[in-house]
């Protein structure tokens, strides 16, 4: 019984790594315009579908990087193409060009990739390997993509809060106006933005690859969950989506314990729609600050 | 009248002497497949198939003397597209016949159109309420679910596994299965201990297979057609669960042993003969077939062929073959295609009467297994 306890909660665990590691791409660009980039699956899709390419003729590590890298000058190409020589653009539009962005890199996608579904090989082991914890087994890509996420939530808590950059990134989102004035270069910023978490997505798309596996369309499925996750955990605080990532991966792998599959998608948008409701700011949001946005 | 009414009037007037013009050279086909999507993997194939066989022909002189002109739609494997596209087809393109939909899905949505507009339809989608009832215009190439889960619950019946866990995608395809599989299973004598049904994006599926452990299955069948397919093996490995895989015939996609690795190793499925066509013996009915409809495909795409193409070359072959034989007249060439017999195509040899417009058997389907990352007969 209690080790069926664990092998759900491993299974949560891996439910809530992908959520989370999604998820936190969505903060860097909210921190520095206030929008939703729904164009972040995207990223994640082309992060991973690089990376599969470049293997071909490159060794794992540089196959990431090298995706890494393209896929941060895609999100560089198009903030400067499509949002930075916008006056003043209202919340709702900006939502609506990064949804045509994503409409648009994802058949991009189909075009360059074809519909075929690939995967990166597993970063150790293989795929049916296992690690041995007290009778419970679990895929070392989960332990990859935890480690994963942890460095990269420190990285951008440390970037944010104690840097310069990351706190003129974060003054544009609190006020444009106020940051222009100051002299904060905002354009510049929000294209940095862009870059950033392409390159985290792409990043994330990369890890989680051998375990979701990687297709031109996989980018939506995966942006709703982590949308979700950083939504439920407040938006803007990469440390509360991975928090919130877990809690929801949890919920759902325990509620196929007790419940049929088919309930879990669910369970989560249920709980999304809860915390919408009753708490808009998230589960470890400021409601004082959440109350001085946009929306 | 501004300029913009005049020359849409002018142009209405000229498309009006154009189109039947065209209409009597050519015979107008069209085409409703999954090109993009999640089904893509079907659709894709199948168009391309198309295209090749309707160019093939078309430099042959075409049928009777006639070219065909194939209108393919892509529906991105949505019922509402494809009834949309099945009105547009039916009713202004006025079609001689339509092959399609992809999806067992789209079909359905399609099957009371396309039977109201008295249209040919030659489905590539396998489920069985396609043609049973059977409607008097709808016909279908892909071998029944039925016959795969009859040959899967056989050799469990050999293998004595009498307590299964299926899983299956919330698609048609996978509810169609699942619920022959619950239809099926008590006259083989096979207990249904766990039953579940995930999403079709499904990026992870621990906890399902998690739940196959702890209720001690002594075998997993998994009936879907999107890449989730293999995830649920290698979660399954990954658990450590050592229990056999059967997987549908929507396995039959080297893309999904290949991302499945090493976890793909022994799953066993009931496909068509086309993956393993080398391998059959030279006496093999449809050993001909499968390799000139291999050949052609791998050589013209540089990809590998694929069962799903297979059904859309039966489905435009018997349509050319029953054109052939009755005239360019509708009403003949469905008449025609219900009294076929012994056509040899990719999914088996298809035998149609008014009772049954599929034609095929369970003889259709091969048991496979996976062996280091390549199909072969199970045994």
């Amino acid at each position: 019984m209690i080790e069926l306890f664990l092998q759900y909660l491993v299974a949560g665990l891996t439910y809530g790594t992908i959520y989370a590691i999604v998820g936190i791409g969505f903060n860097i660009i909210y921190n520095t315009t206030g929008i939703i980039n729904f164009a972040q699956g995207e990223f994640v899709m082309l992060g991973g579908m690089t990376a599969v390419s470049l293997y071909a003729f490159l060794p794992l590590p540089l196959a990431i990087l090298g995706a890494v890298i393209i896929t941060m000058a895609v999100g560089g190409l198009i903030e400067m193409v499509f949002i930075r020589w916008l006056v003043k653009p209202s919340v709702l539009r900006m939502i609506i060009i990064t949804i045509g962005i994503s409409i648009l890199v994802r058949e991009a996608g189909l075009v360059l990739w074809g519909e075929g579904v690939r995967s990166l090989p597993y970063f150790t082991g293989d795929e049916i390997s296992a690690l041995e914890l007290g009778g419970v087994r679990v895929s070392p890509q989960v332990i990859w993509s935890l480690g994963v996420c942890a460095v990269v939530v420190v990285l951008l808590n440390l970037f944010f809060k104690f840097t310069m950059l990351g706190r003129e990134m974060r003054a544009c989102a609190a006020n444009r106006d106020a940051a222009t004035l100051c002299g904060i270069p905002t354009r510049n910023m929000i294209t940095l933005s862009f870059v950033l978490s392409a390159g985290i997505g792409a990043l994330a798309g990369c890890v989680v690859s051998p375990i979701t596996q990687t297709q031109y369309a996989i980018g939506s499925g995966l942006a709703i969950k982590g949308f979700t996750v950083a939504i439920l955990g407040g938006l803007g605080n990469s440390m509360a989506a991975v928090a919130a990532g877990f809690i929801l991966g949890i919920l759902e792998s325990f509620s196929i314990w007790v419940m049929p599959t088919a309930y879990k998608d669910a369970i989560s948008i249920s709980i999304l729609l809860a915390m919408l409701f009753l708490r808009p700011s998230g589960l470890f949001g400021n409601r004082e600050a959440f109350k001085l946005k946009d929306f | 009248m501004n300029i913009f009414t005049r020359l849409a009037a002018a142009l209405t007037i000229v498309a009006a002497f154009i189109a039947p013009a065209m209409a009597a050279d050519t015979i107008k086909v069209g085409a409703i497949l999954a090109v993009t999507g999640p089904a893509s993997f079907l659709g894709a194939p199948e168009a391309k198939t198309l295209e090749m066989l309707v160019a093939d022909v078309n430099a042959k002189g075409g049928v009777g003397g006639r070219k065909i002109e194939l209108i393919i739609k892509d529906s991105a494997a949505s019922p509402e597209k494809a009834v949309s596209f099945a009105k547009q087809l039916i009713e202004e393109e006025k079609v001689f016949a339509i092959i399609g939909p992809s999806t067992s899905g789209e079909t359905m949505a399609i099957k009371n159109i396309a039977e109201a507009g008295k249209t040919l339809l030659l489905s590539c989608a396998a489920a069985e309420p396609i043609v049973n009832p059977v409607a008097k215009y709808v016909f279908k190439t892909p071998q029944m679910d039925k016959d795969a889960i009859i040959r899967i619950f056989e050799l469990m019946n050999k293998k004595k596994i009498t307590r299964i866990g299926v899983l299956s995608s919330n698609t048609g395809f996978g509810g169609a299965g699942k619920g022959q599989i619950e239809k099926l299973a008590p006259e083989h004598g096979i207990e249904i201990v766990v039953n579940e049904v995930y999403d079709k994006a499904a990026t992870d599926l621990t906890a399902e297979v998690t739940k196959l452990k702890a209720a001690k299955v002594q075998a997993l069948v998994n009936w879907s057609i999107e890449p989730a397919q293999s995830i649920v093996i290698k979660n399954t490995r990954q658990i450590g669960l050592k229990i056999p895989i059967f997987q549908s015939h929507g396995f039959g996609n080297i893309q999904y042993v290949t991302v499945a690795g090493k976890a793909a190793e022994g799953v066993i499925f009931p496909a068509g003969r086309l993956l393993v066509a080398d391998t059959l013996p030279k006496k093999h009915p449809q050993k001909a077939v499968l390799l000139d409809y291999r050949k052609t495909y791998e050589a013209k795409y540089k990809e590998d062929a694929s069962t799903f193409g297979g059904h859309a070359y039966d489905a435009m072959k018997i349509l050319i073959k029953a054109i052939e034989t009755a005239g360019a007249d509708p009403e003949k060439v469905r008449d025609s295609i219900e009294n076929m017999k012994g056509f040899v195509g990719t999914g088996g040899v298809f035998n149609f009467s008014p009772t049954d417009h599929n034609g095929l058997d369970k003889s259709a389907f091969e048991m496979l297994t996976v062996k280091k990352g390549k199909f072969a007969v199970y045994k």
